[in-house]
């Protein structure tokens, strides 16, 4: 689950660190990844580790479709441009969820009968379940792209951009380009994360909430812009929910990733490898 | 190749340009000059689309109002601010090679990287050094380095001088003459006046954002009464 919330946390690392907006709607494109498979897998009869690249498009598509709609626009306000960047997000993910539960229902679904359903390896007598071990493999390998994307031309271009805005136009980078593409990198990779959790988990117009909520903390944990802070925090956290669950209640998992990021708060407020 | 009618802009809620006029021809240094606050550098910000304006800005016999900045850049109008705007914490060779990013798919883009090596030498011995960790001087050589990148065929530079080791500004004058001498018209924005003058063909001065006085270069460095009057000197 750790490199679940990692690469949740990476796309919202991403959106933050490029051009200093908070996407509160994170949540709910993982949510939207996770309706696009159910919906895929019904009406292709897909698996959906074969639809994950199909989902990862999509979200990509509508991460540019977001930027260029709404948040560009947000951007060319003159006053109070954070407060319009907050408010905008924040009233899509109330959309996107209202709009899922207009299309779906509320009730929870699952996607069923897929190739790695139900199945698990023995690992020197630990059984771990093929559907979580491939999205941990899926996670670990969308990192490595998104660290290869960061060395090539466009990477450093990106990284350009997220240290002066103004100054790339001068040389001729559209920095409105740069924005959309970095929104839909942030929004394919939440789309990965998406799909993948689909496979073992329930889908319902509520399931981004939580996971937002915990990518928030892990961004603020790994430090605002850090791909690799994200992918370490999220480990950790995952960690940290694993051995609360284990030595509590399950249902106070979530005490121990609000204990550390109280912690992270008051000590080290920039994050673990944060550069902002 | 540039010609500026009626030009007036607003920066920060003041008025710093009213009316401004004039012209670049190709293959010219020419040098616009004036005390503080005159408006020199609020000119070369709305000639690069930093600035919103009113007037006329016609480059190669196309208006540049209403065109956004990146596509200015893209037509051959390069702006080397004040205070450099390098990407700090990339390296040298990143921000040199994204001065050629916006001519992805052109043969031979990185073709510039020779000249910008054999003026400013220094560039290739840092090539690995972050842009923050140069000195005032290679900061400055880097800044034109990139700009020359954009391969442009107008290069403005707002005070090169400034920041600089006094022996560094020799090399960066010099550079800035070599870099006409291979056909990129060059406007000048600089406080060393006696060094910018000597050269530049022709001089714009401004004084409280219009221009009081235009002519060969040589004729105003030599009128001590312009000096005095417009330059404070």
């Amino acid at each position: 689950m750790g490199l679940i919330y990692a690469l949740v946390a990476a796309g919202l690392s991403l959106i933050f660190g490029l051009m200093d907006v908070v996407n509160f709607a994170h949540g709910e494109l993982l949510m939207l990844a996770m309706f696009a498979v159910f919906v895929l897998r019904g009406v292709s009869g897909a698996d959906p580790l074969l639809l994950m690249p199909v989902v990862a498009l999509l979200l990509f598509g509508a991460g540019m479709a977001i930027y260029r709609g709404l948040i560009a626009r947000a951007l060319s306000v003159q006053f109070n441009r954070g407060m319009v960047q907050i408010f905008v997000t924040f009233g899509l993910a109330i959309f996107l969820r209202g709009a899922a539960q207009f299309a779906f229902g509320g009730e929870f679904k699952s996607v069923t009968g897929h190739w790695l359903a139900d199945r698990s390896v023995n690992l020197a007598g630990v059984f771990l379940p093929l559907p979580q071990l491939a999205a941990g493999v899926v996670c670990l390998l969308a990192f490595a792209a998104l660290l290869a994307v960061s060395r090539t031309e466009f990477g450093r271009a990106l990284e350009a951009t997220r240290e002066d805005r103004e100054a790339v136009a001068l040389i001729g980078i559209d920095r409105d380009r740069i924005f959309a593409l970095g929104w839909a990198l942030g929004c394919a990779t939440v789309g990965i994360a998406g799909a993948m959790l689909a496979g073992f988990y329930y889908v319902n117009p509520n399931v981004g909430t939580s996971f937002a909520l915990i990518a928030y903390v892990t961004v603020a944990l790994g430090g605002f812009g850090s791909m690799l802070g994200a992918l370490v925090a999220g480990i950790l956290i995952g960690e940290v929910e694993a051995v609360t669950a284990a030595l509590f209640e399950p249902a106070w998992k979530q005490i121990g990733v609000f204990g550390i990021y109280l912690v992270v708060l008051m000590v080290r407020p920039r994050g673990l490898f944060g550069k902002l | 190749m540039l010609r500026i009618e009626g030009l007036s802009a607003a920066y920060r809620g003041l008025k710093a340009l009213q009316g401004v006029s004039m012209e670049v021809r190709k293959g010219e240094i020419v040098a616009v000059v004036g005390a503080n606050g005159a408006g020199k550098s609020t000119l070369l910000k709305s000639i690069a689309g930093q600035v919103a304006t009113e007037g006329e800005i016609v480059f190669d016999g196309a208006s540049l109002r209403r065109v956004a900045a990146h596509d200015i850049a893209r037509r051959g109008v390069c702006l080397v601010p004040e205070g450099r705007r390098l990407f700090p914490r990339l390296s040298v060779e990143d921000n040199l090679r994204l001065g050629a990013y916006a001519r992805r798919g052109e043969a031979n883009r990185f073709k510039p990287l020779d000249f910008v090596f054999t003026l400013f030498p220094r560039l290739k011995e840092r090539l690995g050094q972050r842009a923050e960790t140069l000195s005032g001087g290679e900061q400055q050589m880097l800044a034109i380095g990139r700009a020359l990148m954009t391969q442009p065929r107008l290069l403005m530079l707002d005070e090169p001088s400034q920041g600089i080791m006094p022996r560094l500004v020799d090399d960066i004058l010099a550079a800035i003459t070599r870099i006409r001498d291979t056909g990129v018209t060059v406007l000048l924005v600089e406080q060393r006046l006696a060094e910018a003058l000597e050269i530049s063909d022709r001089a714009y001065v401004l004084q409280t954002g219009r221009v009081v006085m235009s002519g060969a270069a040589a004729d105003i460095a030599a009128d001590s009464a312009v000096r005095q009057a417009y330059l404070g000197l």
